[in-house]
Protein backbone atom coordinates (compact mmCIF):
# COMPACT_ATOMS: atom_id res chain seq x y z
CA UNK A 1 0.00 0.00 0.00
CA UNK A 2 2.47 2.62 1.29
CA UNK A 3 4.63 1.27 -1.61
CA UNK A 4 2.60 2.57 -4.05
CA UNK A 5 2.33 5.95 -3.36
CA UNK A 6 5.15 7.10 -1.52
CA UNK A 7 8.29 6.73 -3.45
CA UNK A 8 7.65 10.26 -4.95
CA UNK A 9 10.92 11.42 -2.86
CA UNK A 10 12.53 8.83 -3.31
CA UNK A 11 12.59 8.45 -7.26
CA UNK A 12 14.94 10.85 -8.42
CA UNK A 13 13.52 11.89 -12.04
CA UNK A 14 17.15 11.76 -14.36
CA UNK A 15 18.21 15.06 -15.46
CA UNK A 16 18.14 14.13 -19.25
CA UNK A 17 14.49 15.28 -19.30
CA UNK A 18 12.37 13.54 -21.67
CA UNK A 19 11.46 16.68 -23.74
CA UNK A 20 11.48 16.32 -27.22
CA UNK A 21 14.38 18.32 -27.76
CA UNK A 22 16.56 15.33 -26.62
CA UNK A 23 15.62 13.28 -29.56
CA UNK A 24 16.63 15.29 -31.95
CA UNK A 25 19.65 17.28 -32.85
CA UNK A 26 19.15 20.81 -32.30
CA UNK A 27 20.43 23.40 -34.87
CA UNK A 28 24.02 24.54 -33.36
CA UNK A 29 22.60 27.91 -33.35
CA UNK A 30 19.80 27.46 -31.20
CA UNK A 31 21.78 25.59 -28.30
CA UNK A 32 24.26 28.62 -28.20
CA UNK A 33 21.90 31.35 -27.61
CA UNK A 34 19.79 28.61 -25.10
CA UNK A 35 22.75 28.76 -23.64
CA UNK A 36 23.57 31.99 -23.74
CA UNK A 37 20.04 32.99 -22.48
CA UNK A 38 20.41 30.72 -19.17
CA UNK A 39 23.92 31.15 -18.39
CA UNK A 40 22.49 34.96 -18.12
CA UNK A 41 20.25 34.26 -15.95
CA UNK A 42 22.88 31.95 -13.75
CA UNK A 43 24.74 34.95 -13.67
CA UNK A 44 21.72 37.52 -12.39
CA UNK A 45 20.68 35.16 -9.86
CA UNK A 46 24.48 34.90 -7.99
CA UNK A 47 26.18 38.40 -8.98
CA UNK A 48 24.49 39.83 -5.48
CA UNK A 49 26.36 37.02 -4.01
CA UNK A 50 29.51 37.75 -5.60
CA UNK A 51 28.84 41.16 -4.68
CA UNK A 52 29.17 40.50 -1.26
CA UNK A 53 32.02 38.27 -1.64
CA UNK A 54 33.89 41.65 -3.16
CA UNK A 55 32.48 43.92 -0.14
CA UNK A 56 33.53 41.62 1.95
CA UNK A 57 37.05 41.86 0.20
CA UNK A 58 37.01 46.18 -0.39
CA UNK A 59 39.58 47.84 2.35
CA UNK A 60 38.03 49.94 4.73
CA UNK A 61 39.64 52.87 3.19
CA UNK A 62 37.83 51.82 -0.36
CA UNK A 63 34.63 51.71 0.71
CA UNK A 64 33.49 54.82 -0.50
CA UNK A 65 34.89 54.59 -3.70
CA UNK A 66 32.60 54.34 -6.40
CA UNK A 67 33.97 51.13 -8.46
CA UNK A 68 32.60 47.80 -8.93
CA UNK A 69 35.32 46.18 -7.80
CA UNK A 70 38.10 47.10 -5.45
CA UNK A 71 42.14 48.29 -6.37
CA UNK A 72 42.93 45.91 -3.54
CA UNK A 73 41.72 42.89 -1.87
CA UNK A 74 41.79 42.71 1.63
CA UNK A 75 41.85 39.59 3.11
CA UNK A 76 42.30 40.84 6.47
CA UNK A 77 38.59 41.59 6.90
CA UNK A 78 38.38 37.83 7.19
CA UNK A 79 41.16 38.07 10.06
CA UNK A 80 39.92 41.41 11.60
CA UNK A 81 36.21 40.03 12.20
CA UNK A 82 37.10 38.05 14.63
CA UNK A 83 37.73 40.93 16.81
CA UNK A 84 34.46 41.72 16.56
CA UNK A 85 32.83 39.20 18.52
CA UNK A 86 31.05 37.46 15.87
CA UNK A 87 32.52 34.44 16.87
CA UNK A 88 29.98 33.90 20.07
CA UNK A 89 27.19 34.80 17.18
CA UNK A 90 28.62 31.73 15.02
CA UNK A 91 28.54 29.43 18.07
CA UNK A 92 25.07 29.79 18.77
CA UNK A 93 24.03 29.66 15.19
CA UNK A 94 26.55 26.48 15.44
CA UNK A 95 24.31 25.48 18.54
CA UNK A 96 20.69 26.35 17.97
CA UNK A 97 20.84 25.02 14.10
CA UNK A 98 22.90 21.84 15.18
CA UNK A 99 20.07 21.20 18.05
CA UNK A 100 17.32 21.96 16.25
CA UNK A 101 18.25 19.37 13.64
CA UNK A 102 19.54 16.39 16.34
CA UNK A 103 15.90 17.09 17.98
CA UNK A 104 14.05 17.33 14.63
CA UNK A 105 15.72 13.70 13.80
CA UNK A 106 14.95 12.47 17.20
CA UNK A 107 11.10 13.46 17.24
CA UNK A 108 10.46 12.98 13.20
CA UNK A 109 12.02 9.94 12.82
CA UNK A 110 9.83 7.03 14.91
CA UNK A 111 6.60 9.25 14.41
CA UNK A 112 7.27 9.22 10.60
CA UNK A 113 8.28 5.56 10.96
CA UNK A 114 5.05 4.36 12.60
CA UNK A 115 2.82 6.68 10.39
CA UNK A 116 4.10 4.75 7.45
CA UNK A 117 4.04 1.16 8.60
CA UNK A 118 0.92 1.55 10.68
CA UNK A 119 -2.70 2.58 9.97
CA UNK A 120 -3.41 3.44 13.37
CA UNK A 121 -6.59 6.27 15.19
CA UNK A 122 -5.57 9.62 14.72
CA UNK A 123 -3.80 8.96 12.23
CA UNK A 124 -4.71 10.96 9.30
CA UNK A 125 -5.53 13.78 11.92
CA UNK A 126 -1.76 13.48 12.97
CA UNK A 127 -0.46 13.83 9.44
CA UNK A 128 -3.18 16.58 8.60
CA UNK A 129 -1.40 18.78 11.91
CA UNK A 130 1.93 18.03 10.38
CA UNK A 131 1.12 19.56 7.03
CA UNK A 132 -0.94 22.23 8.76
CA UNK A 133 2.00 22.90 10.71
CA UNK A 134 4.30 22.60 7.71
CA UNK A 135 2.12 25.75 5.83
CA UNK A 136 2.82 27.99 8.86
CA UNK A 137 5.57 30.36 9.29
CA UNK A 138 6.76 31.59 13.08
CA UNK A 139 6.65 34.85 11.56
CA UNK A 140 3.08 35.20 11.88
CA UNK A 141 2.83 33.49 15.32
CA UNK A 142 5.97 35.49 16.68
CA UNK A 143 4.06 37.44 19.12
CA UNK A 144 2.76 34.59 20.58
CA UNK A 145 6.19 33.30 20.73
CA UNK A 146 7.77 35.59 22.65
CA UNK A 147 4.96 36.21 25.26
CA UNK A 148 5.27 32.16 25.60
CA UNK A 149 9.34 32.16 26.23
CA UNK A 150 8.71 35.48 28.66
CA UNK A 151 6.28 33.57 30.82
CA UNK A 152 9.03 30.76 30.69
CA UNK A 153 11.82 33.03 31.62
CA UNK A 154 13.76 31.57 28.44
CA UNK A 155 14.50 35.29 26.47
CA UNK A 156 17.91 35.48 25.58
CA UNK A 157 17.95 31.41 26.28
CA UNK A 158 19.62 29.63 22.90
CA UNK A 159 17.43 26.60 23.35
CA UNK A 160 14.10 28.71 22.73
CA UNK A 161 15.44 29.15 19.71
CA UNK A 162 16.02 25.51 19.64
CA UNK A 163 12.56 24.60 20.32
CA UNK A 164 11.24 26.72 18.21
CA UNK A 165 13.37 26.12 14.97
CA UNK A 166 12.76 22.11 15.81
CA UNK A 167 8.98 22.94 16.04
CA UNK A 168 8.56 24.50 12.60
CA UNK A 169 10.62 22.26 11.01
CA UNK A 170 9.72 19.27 12.34
CA UNK A 171 6.80 18.66 9.22
CA UNK A 172 8.62 18.60 6.62
CA UNK A 173 11.25 16.19 8.72
CA UNK A 174 8.12 13.83 8.76
CA UNK A 175 7.02 14.50 5.68
CA UNK A 176 9.66 13.08 3.54
CA UNK A 177 10.84 10.22 5.99
CA UNK A 178 7.28 9.31 5.86
CA UNK A 179 7.82 8.79 2.04
CA UNK A 180 11.18 7.39 2.01
CA UNK A 181 9.78 4.69 4.88
CA UNK A 182 7.16 3.90 3.28
CA UNK A 183 9.37 3.49 0.09
CA UNK A 184 10.84 0.25 1.98
CA UNK A 185 9.28 -3.03 1.08
CA UNK A 186 7.92 -4.46 4.51
CA UNK A 187 9.29 -8.04 3.69
CA UNK A 188 12.58 -6.58 4.42
CA UNK A 189 12.00 -5.78 8.46
CA UNK A 190 9.35 -8.68 8.23
CA UNK A 191 12.67 -10.72 7.62
CA UNK A 192 14.46 -8.85 10.45
CA UNK A 193 11.77 -9.46 12.90
CA UNK A 194 11.41 -13.34 12.06
CA UNK A 195 15.18 -13.36 12.62
CA UNK A 196 14.37 -11.65 16.56
CA UNK A 197 14.34 -8.35 15.89
CA UNK A 198 12.40 -5.88 17.58
CA UNK A 199 10.46 -3.40 15.81
CA UNK A 200 12.67 -0.84 17.12
CA UNK A 201 15.80 -2.97 16.18
CA UNK A 202 14.46 -3.44 13.00
CA UNK A 203 14.24 0.44 12.37
CA UNK A 204 17.61 0.91 13.26
CA UNK A 205 19.42 -2.04 11.49
CA UNK A 206 16.84 -2.36 8.44
CA UNK A 207 14.82 0.57 8.04
CA UNK A 208 17.35 3.88 8.77
CA UNK A 209 20.23 2.30 6.56
CA UNK A 210 17.98 2.73 3.57
CA UNK A 211 15.89 5.68 4.06
CA UNK A 212 19.59 7.04 4.26
CA UNK A 213 19.39 10.30 1.58
CA UNK A 214 15.74 11.13 2.85
CA UNK A 215 17.17 11.44 6.15
CA UNK A 216 20.18 13.56 5.18
CA UNK A 217 17.97 15.39 3.81
CA UNK A 218 15.77 16.28 6.39
CA UNK A 219 18.95 16.88 8.59
CA UNK A 220 20.50 19.25 5.89
CA UNK A 221 17.15 20.68 5.15
CA UNK A 222 16.58 21.52 9.09
CA UNK A 223 20.07 22.71 9.79
CA UNK A 224 19.46 25.24 6.98
CA UNK A 225 16.57 26.49 7.91
CA UNK A 226 17.56 26.99 11.66
CA UNK A 227 20.74 28.77 10.24
CA UNK A 228 19.05 31.15 8.18
CA UNK A 229 15.79 32.09 10.93
CA UNK A 230 16.07 36.19 11.69
CA UNK A 231 12.57 37.01 12.92
CA UNK A 232 12.56 34.58 15.96
CA UNK A 233 16.18 34.88 16.96
CA UNK A 234 15.51 38.81 16.76
CA UNK A 235 12.43 38.64 18.49
CA UNK A 236 14.30 36.22 21.70
CA UNK A 237 17.21 37.49 22.04
CA UNK A 238 18.33 40.34 23.55
CA UNK A 239 22.27 40.54 24.35
CA UNK A 240 24.47 40.57 21.22
CA UNK A 241 26.88 37.26 22.25
CA UNK A 242 23.59 35.15 22.57
CA UNK A 243 22.16 36.13 19.14
CA UNK A 244 22.77 33.71 16.01
CA UNK A 245 24.84 35.25 13.26
CA UNK A 246 21.62 36.73 11.09
CA UNK A 247 20.85 38.95 14.19
CA UNK A 248 24.48 39.32 15.04
CA UNK A 249 25.71 40.46 12.01
CA UNK A 250 22.92 43.38 12.20
CA UNK A 251 25.02 44.92 14.73
CA UNK A 252 27.29 46.24 12.06
CA UNK A 253 24.94 48.46 10.84
CA UNK A 254 25.32 51.46 13.41
CA UNK A 255 22.98 54.60 13.71
CA UNK A 256 25.29 56.44 11.59
CA UNK A 257 27.93 54.60 10.03
CA UNK A 258 27.52 50.74 8.61
CA UNK A 259 30.87 48.16 8.86
CA UNK A 260 29.76 46.67 5.60
CA UNK A 261 33.03 44.96 4.86
CA UNK A 262 32.70 43.21 8.15
CA UNK A 263 29.27 42.85 7.76
CA UNK A 264 29.77 40.93 4.28
CA UNK A 265 32.93 39.16 5.80
CA UNK A 266 30.76 37.41 7.94
CA UNK A 267 27.73 36.93 5.39
CA UNK A 268 30.03 35.20 3.42
CA UNK A 269 31.56 32.96 5.85
CA UNK A 270 27.30 32.21 6.84
CA UNK A 271 26.56 31.63 3.50
CA UNK A 272 29.11 29.82 1.44
CA UNK A 273 28.57 26.19 3.42
CA UNK A 274 24.44 26.75 3.18
CA UNK A 275 24.60 27.17 -0.54
CA UNK A 276 27.05 24.16 -1.15
CA UNK A 277 24.76 21.69 1.37
CA UNK A 278 21.84 22.93 -0.44
CA UNK A 279 23.10 22.08 -3.75
CA UNK A 280 23.38 18.17 -2.47
CA UNK A 281 19.68 18.08 -0.84
CA UNK A 282 18.24 20.56 -4.00
CA UNK A 283 15.80 18.20 -5.71
CA UNK A 284 14.36 16.39 -2.86
CA UNK A 285 13.73 19.79 -1.12
CA UNK A 286 11.16 19.89 -3.79
CA UNK A 287 9.17 17.12 -3.76
CA UNK A 288 9.13 17.25 0.09
CA UNK A 289 8.00 20.98 0.31
CA UNK A 290 5.26 20.27 -2.25
CA UNK A 291 4.12 17.11 -0.15
CA UNK A 292 4.30 15.21 -3.37
CA UNK A 293 1.47 17.41 -4.94
CA UNK A 294 4.10 17.46 -8.01
CA UNK A 295 4.59 14.32 -9.28
CA UNK B 1 -13.07 -14.40 33.36
CA UNK B 2 -8.99 -13.35 33.37
CA UNK B 3 -9.46 -13.11 29.74
CA UNK B 4 -12.19 -10.60 29.82
CA UNK B 5 -10.83 -8.39 32.30
CA UNK B 6 -7.77 -7.94 30.77
CA UNK B 7 -9.72 -7.38 27.18
CA UNK B 8 -10.36 -3.45 28.30
CA UNK B 9 -6.45 -3.11 29.55
CA UNK B 10 -5.44 -4.93 26.26
CA UNK B 11 -7.06 -2.71 24.14
CA UNK B 12 -6.13 0.36 25.80
CA UNK B 13 -2.30 -1.08 25.45
CA UNK B 14 -2.60 -1.06 21.55
CA UNK B 15 -4.60 2.32 21.89
CA UNK B 16 -1.62 4.06 23.41
CA UNK B 17 1.16 2.05 21.76
CA UNK B 18 1.90 5.21 19.39
CA UNK B 19 1.90 7.62 20.99
CA UNK B 20 5.79 6.09 22.47
CA UNK B 21 6.14 6.97 18.56
CA UNK B 22 4.19 10.05 17.47
CA UNK B 23 3.86 11.09 20.99
CA UNK B 24 6.52 13.21 21.14
CA UNK B 25 6.36 15.09 17.53
CA UNK B 26 2.72 15.98 18.85
CA UNK B 27 4.01 17.29 22.23
CA UNK B 28 6.55 19.31 20.07
CA UNK B 29 3.95 20.79 17.73
CA UNK B 30 1.63 21.72 20.88
CA UNK B 31 4.69 23.11 22.75
CA UNK B 32 6.00 25.05 19.60
CA UNK B 33 3.15 25.58 17.49
CA UNK B 34 -0.17 25.94 19.24
CA UNK B 35 0.75 27.35 22.52
CA UNK B 36 1.81 30.82 20.50
CA UNK B 37 -1.41 30.94 19.34
CA UNK B 38 -2.80 30.77 22.40
CA UNK B 39 -0.91 33.14 23.79
CA UNK B 40 -1.39 35.52 20.48
CA UNK B 41 -5.36 35.29 20.88
CA UNK B 42 -4.90 35.77 25.01
CA UNK B 43 -2.24 38.74 24.50
CA UNK B 44 -4.52 40.43 22.02
CA UNK B 45 -7.10 40.63 24.52
CA UNK B 46 -4.77 42.52 27.22
CA UNK B 47 -4.34 45.91 27.83
CA UNK B 48 -0.58 45.92 27.86
CA UNK B 49 1.51 49.50 29.03
CA UNK B 50 3.58 50.90 25.84
CA UNK B 51 6.91 49.48 28.60
CA UNK B 52 5.39 46.44 28.93
CA UNK B 53 2.84 45.95 32.17
CA UNK B 54 -0.11 43.97 32.28
CA UNK B 55 -3.00 46.65 33.19
CA UNK B 56 -5.65 43.97 32.90
CA UNK B 57 -7.75 43.08 30.40
CA UNK B 58 -8.65 45.08 27.23
CA UNK B 59 -11.67 43.10 25.84
CA UNK B 60 -12.02 43.89 21.78
CA UNK B 61 -10.11 47.74 22.75
CA UNK B 62 -6.98 46.26 20.98
CA UNK B 63 -9.19 45.10 17.69
CA UNK B 64 -11.19 48.42 17.72
CA UNK B 65 -7.84 50.67 18.30
CA UNK B 66 -6.06 48.30 15.45
CA UNK B 67 -9.08 48.62 12.51
CA UNK B 68 -9.24 52.80 13.52
CA UNK B 69 -5.67 53.35 13.05
CA UNK B 70 -5.53 55.39 9.71
CA UNK B 71 -2.20 53.44 9.26
CA UNK B 72 -4.05 49.69 8.95
CA UNK B 73 -6.29 50.47 5.68
CA UNK B 74 -3.09 51.35 3.52
CA UNK B 75 -1.24 48.79 5.21
CA UNK B 76 -3.66 45.87 4.45
CA UNK B 77 -3.83 47.44 0.93
CA UNK B 78 -0.43 47.52 0.59
CA UNK B 79 -0.40 44.01 1.58
CA UNK B 80 -2.65 42.47 -0.89
CA UNK B 81 -0.43 44.67 -3.79
CA UNK B 82 2.89 43.00 -1.74
CA UNK B 83 1.69 39.62 -2.65
CA UNK B 84 -0.04 39.82 -5.72
CA UNK B 85 2.85 41.29 -7.55
CA UNK B 86 5.41 39.28 -5.92
CA UNK B 87 3.50 36.04 -6.46
CA UNK B 88 2.76 36.93 -9.91
CA UNK B 89 5.92 38.21 -11.20
CA UNK B 90 7.35 35.25 -9.73
CA UNK B 91 5.26 32.42 -11.46
CA UNK B 92 5.37 34.42 -14.55
CA UNK B 93 9.68 34.77 -14.64
CA UNK B 94 9.81 30.75 -13.11
CA UNK B 95 7.72 29.54 -16.18
CA UNK B 96 10.18 31.27 -18.43
CA UNK B 97 13.31 30.23 -16.74
CA UNK B 98 12.01 26.77 -16.04
CA UNK B 99 11.28 26.21 -19.22
CA UNK B 100 14.73 27.51 -20.34
CA UNK B 101 16.70 25.17 -18.11
CA UNK B 102 14.95 22.28 -19.48
CA UNK B 103 16.41 22.84 -22.54
CA UNK B 104 19.62 20.59 -23.45
CA UNK B 105 22.45 22.62 -23.61
CA UNK B 106 26.26 22.00 -22.87
CA UNK B 107 26.54 23.35 -18.89
CA UNK B 108 22.86 23.28 -18.11
CA UNK B 109 23.96 21.39 -14.57
CA UNK B 110 25.97 24.19 -13.26
CA UNK B 111 23.44 26.80 -14.29
CA UNK B 112 21.02 25.53 -12.48
CA UNK B 113 23.56 25.42 -9.01
CA UNK B 114 23.66 29.44 -9.80
CA UNK B 115 19.46 29.31 -9.02
CA UNK B 116 19.92 27.64 -5.77
CA UNK B 117 22.15 30.60 -4.12
CA UNK B 118 19.13 32.79 -3.62
CA UNK B 119 16.67 30.07 -2.14
CA UNK B 120 19.71 28.29 0.00
CA UNK B 121 20.94 32.18 1.38
CA UNK B 122 19.42 33.39 4.08
CA UNK B 123 16.96 36.06 3.22
CA UNK B 124 17.87 38.70 5.65
CA UNK B 125 21.75 38.76 4.09
CA UNK B 126 20.40 38.84 0.48
CA UNK B 127 18.02 42.05 1.44
CA UNK B 128 21.40 43.51 3.14
CA UNK B 129 23.46 42.75 -0.20
CA UNK B 130 20.20 44.96 -2.52
CA UNK B 131 20.53 47.68 0.11
CA UNK B 132 23.89 47.95 -0.35
CA UNK B 133 24.22 47.68 -4.14
CA UNK B 134 21.23 50.20 -4.05
CA UNK B 135 23.52 52.78 -1.69
CA UNK B 136 22.96 56.24 -3.47
CA UNK B 137 26.27 57.12 -3.36
CA UNK B 138 28.32 53.69 -4.43
CA UNK B 139 25.79 50.95 -4.87
CA UNK B 140 26.72 48.61 -7.60
CA UNK B 141 23.44 49.04 -9.15
CA UNK B 142 23.61 52.97 -8.98
CA UNK B 143 27.05 52.53 -10.86
CA UNK B 144 25.07 50.24 -12.99
CA UNK B 145 22.46 52.73 -14.29
CA UNK B 146 24.67 55.55 -14.27
CA UNK B 147 26.76 53.98 -16.84
CA UNK B 148 24.06 53.00 -18.69
CA UNK B 149 22.75 56.54 -18.47
CA UNK B 150 19.42 55.89 -16.35
CA UNK B 151 20.19 58.24 -13.88
CA UNK B 152 22.78 62.04 -14.28
CA UNK B 153 24.47 61.17 -11.18
CA UNK B 154 25.44 59.54 -7.93
CA UNK B 155 24.62 60.50 -4.78
CA UNK B 156 21.55 62.66 -5.71
CA UNK B 157 17.91 62.18 -4.09
CA UNK B 158 17.15 60.18 -7.52
CA UNK B 159 19.76 57.52 -6.56
CA UNK B 160 18.39 57.18 -3.46
CA UNK B 161 15.83 54.74 -4.36
CA UNK B 162 15.23 53.40 -0.44
CA UNK B 163 14.70 56.92 0.68
CA UNK B 164 11.58 57.17 -1.63
CA UNK B 165 8.59 55.06 0.00
CA UNK B 166 6.84 54.17 -4.32
CA UNK B 167 10.52 53.50 -5.25
CA UNK B 168 11.41 51.83 -2.37
CA UNK B 169 8.50 49.44 -2.44
CA UNK B 170 8.91 48.21 -5.58
CA UNK B 171 12.63 47.07 -5.34
CA UNK B 172 11.45 45.74 -2.61
CA UNK B 173 8.93 43.82 -4.51
CA UNK B 174 11.66 43.40 -6.92
CA UNK B 175 14.26 41.28 -4.27
CA UNK B 176 11.22 39.51 -3.07
CA UNK B 177 10.79 37.94 -6.78
CA UNK B 178 14.81 37.73 -6.82
CA UNK B 179 14.33 35.45 -3.76
CA UNK B 180 10.76 33.70 -4.43
CA UNK B 181 11.89 32.14 -8.64
CA UNK B 182 14.54 29.45 -7.21
CA UNK B 183 11.68 27.28 -5.40
CA UNK B 184 8.86 28.24 -7.87
CA UNK B 185 11.42 27.24 -10.97
CA UNK B 186 12.23 23.86 -9.37
CA UNK B 187 8.96 23.35 -8.91
CA UNK B 188 8.13 23.93 -12.32
CA UNK B 189 11.08 22.01 -13.56
CA UNK B 190 9.77 18.88 -11.42
CA UNK B 191 6.45 19.32 -13.23
CA UNK B 192 8.01 19.41 -16.70
CA UNK B 193 10.00 16.49 -16.12
CA UNK B 194 6.42 14.62 -15.39
CA UNK B 195 4.69 15.38 -19.10
CA UNK B 196 6.05 12.25 -21.12
CA UNK B 197 8.16 12.92 -24.40
CA UNK B 198 5.07 11.07 -26.37
CA UNK B 199 2.59 13.52 -25.85
CA UNK B 200 5.12 16.29 -27.50
CA UNK B 201 5.76 13.84 -30.60
CA UNK B 202 2.09 13.68 -31.11
CA UNK B 203 1.64 17.43 -31.46
CA UNK B 204 4.03 17.48 -33.60
CA UNK B 205 2.72 14.82 -36.17
CA UNK B 206 -0.06 16.83 -36.16
CA UNK B 207 1.91 19.60 -37.09
CA UNK B 208 1.18 22.07 -33.79
CA UNK B 209 3.95 25.01 -33.12
CA UNK B 210 6.06 25.45 -30.88
CA UNK B 211 3.96 28.03 -29.13
CA UNK B 212 0.09 25.92 -29.55
CA UNK B 213 2.20 23.44 -27.97
CA UNK B 214 3.11 25.51 -25.19
CA UNK B 215 -0.20 26.33 -24.33
CA UNK B 216 -2.35 23.60 -25.38
CA UNK B 217 -0.37 20.86 -23.68
CA UNK B 218 2.75 22.20 -21.37
CA UNK B 219 0.92 24.69 -19.47
CA UNK B 220 -2.17 22.75 -18.52
CA UNK B 221 0.06 19.52 -17.59
CA UNK B 222 1.65 21.73 -15.66
CA UNK B 223 -1.01 23.20 -13.46
CA UNK B 224 -0.48 21.21 -10.71
CA UNK B 225 2.64 22.34 -10.88
CA UNK B 226 2.10 25.93 -10.92
CA UNK B 227 -1.24 25.53 -8.25
CA UNK B 228 1.43 24.55 -5.86
CA UNK B 229 3.86 26.90 -6.40
CA UNK B 230 1.70 29.76 -6.51
CA UNK B 231 -0.15 28.86 -2.91
CA UNK B 232 3.31 28.00 -1.56
CA UNK B 233 4.95 30.95 -2.33
CA UNK B 234 1.40 33.24 -1.56
CA UNK B 235 2.09 31.83 1.61
CA UNK B 236 6.22 32.93 2.04
CA UNK B 237 5.79 36.41 0.41
CA UNK B 238 2.44 37.06 2.87
CA UNK B 239 4.85 36.02 5.86
CA UNK B 240 7.94 37.98 4.08
CA UNK B 241 9.71 40.31 6.99
CA UNK B 242 13.72 40.64 6.56
CA UNK B 243 13.65 42.15 2.58
CA UNK B 244 11.33 45.26 4.02
CA UNK B 245 12.59 44.81 7.64
CA UNK B 246 16.39 45.17 6.08
CA UNK B 247 15.82 47.59 3.17
CA UNK B 248 13.79 50.16 4.93
CA UNK B 249 12.28 48.86 8.19
CA UNK B 250 8.64 49.83 6.67
CA UNK B 251 9.35 53.25 6.48
CA UNK B 252 9.38 56.50 5.55
CA UNK B 253 6.96 56.90 8.05
CA UNK B 254 4.68 53.47 7.83
CA UNK B 255 4.86 53.84 3.87
CA UNK B 256 6.35 50.35 3.14
CA UNK B 257 4.72 48.24 6.27
CA UNK B 258 3.15 45.47 5.06
CA UNK B 259 0.77 43.55 7.83
CA UNK B 260 3.41 40.98 8.92
CA UNK B 261 6.13 44.40 9.27
CA UNK B 262 3.26 46.31 11.00
CA UNK B 263 2.62 43.44 13.21
CA UNK B 264 6.60 43.56 14.32
CA UNK B 265 6.98 47.14 14.69
CA UNK B 266 3.76 47.66 17.19
CA UNK B 267 5.10 45.00 18.87
CA UNK B 268 7.86 47.46 20.36
CA UNK B 269 5.43 49.77 22.49
CA UNK B 270 1.72 48.37 21.58
CA UNK B 271 2.15 44.42 22.33
CA UNK B 272 -1.83 44.04 22.58
CA UNK B 273 -2.26 45.91 19.76
CA UNK B 274 0.53 43.95 18.24
CA UNK B 275 -1.26 40.75 18.69
CA UNK B 276 -4.14 41.83 17.57
CA UNK B 277 -2.29 42.44 13.89
CA UNK B 278 -1.22 39.13 14.21
CA UNK B 279 -4.13 37.25 14.62
CA UNK B 280 -5.82 39.11 11.89
CA UNK B 281 -2.96 37.64 10.23
CA UNK B 282 -3.13 34.33 11.22
CA UNK B 283 -6.97 34.04 9.80
CA UNK B 284 -5.61 35.36 6.60
CA UNK B 285 -2.98 32.36 6.83
CA UNK B 286 -5.81 29.94 7.86
CA UNK B 287 -8.06 30.91 5.19
CA UNK B 288 -4.83 30.01 2.89
CA UNK B 289 -4.08 26.73 4.64
CA UNK B 290 -7.70 25.81 3.81
CA UNK B 291 -7.02 26.80 -0.01
CA UNK B 292 -3.93 24.58 0.30
CA UNK B 293 -5.40 21.56 1.67
CA UNK B 294 -8.73 21.85 -0.86
CA UNK B 295 -6.30 21.96 -4.07
CA UNK B 296 -3.58 19.41 -3.39
CA UNK B 297 -4.14 15.63 -2.77
CA UNK B 298 -2.79 15.25 0.48
CA UNK B 299 -5.66 12.98 1.18
CA UNK B 300 -3.95 10.61 -1.43
CA UNK B 301 -0.60 11.14 0.15
CA UNK B 302 -1.23 10.17 3.16
CA UNK B 303 -3.21 7.08 2.50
Amino acid sequence: MAATTAPAAARTVPDSARSPQSRRKPPRLRTVILAAAAYVVALIFILPYLEMALTALRPPKELLDANYIPHHFAWSNFTSLWSTGIGSNLRVSLMVAGGATALVLLVATPAAYYTARRRFRGRTVFLLLVLVTQMFQPTALVVGIFGQFNQLGMIDDPTALILVNAGFNMAFAIWILNAYFGAIPKELEEAALVDGCTRLGAMFKVIIPLALPGIVTALIFTFISAWNEFIVALTLTSTPSNEPLTVGLNNFIGAYSVDWQHLFAGSVIATIPVIVLFALIERKVVSGLTAGSVK
Amino acid sequence: MSLSSNLPLRRLGRAAAPLGWVGPAVALIAFAVIWPVYEMFRISFQHYSPDGFLLGSAGFKNYTKLFQDPNFGPIMVRSVIWVVAVVGLTMTISLGVAQLFNQRFPGRRIARWALIAPWAASVMMTAIIFRWMLDPNTGAINLLLRDLGLISKLGTSQADWLGRPDAAFLWMIAVAVFVSVPFATYTILAGLQTIPGEVYEAAKIDGASHVRTYFAITLPLLRPAILVATLINVMNVFNSFPIIWEMTRGGPGYETNTSTVYMFNLKQNFIGESASMSVVNFAVIIVMVLVFLRVSNWKKEVA
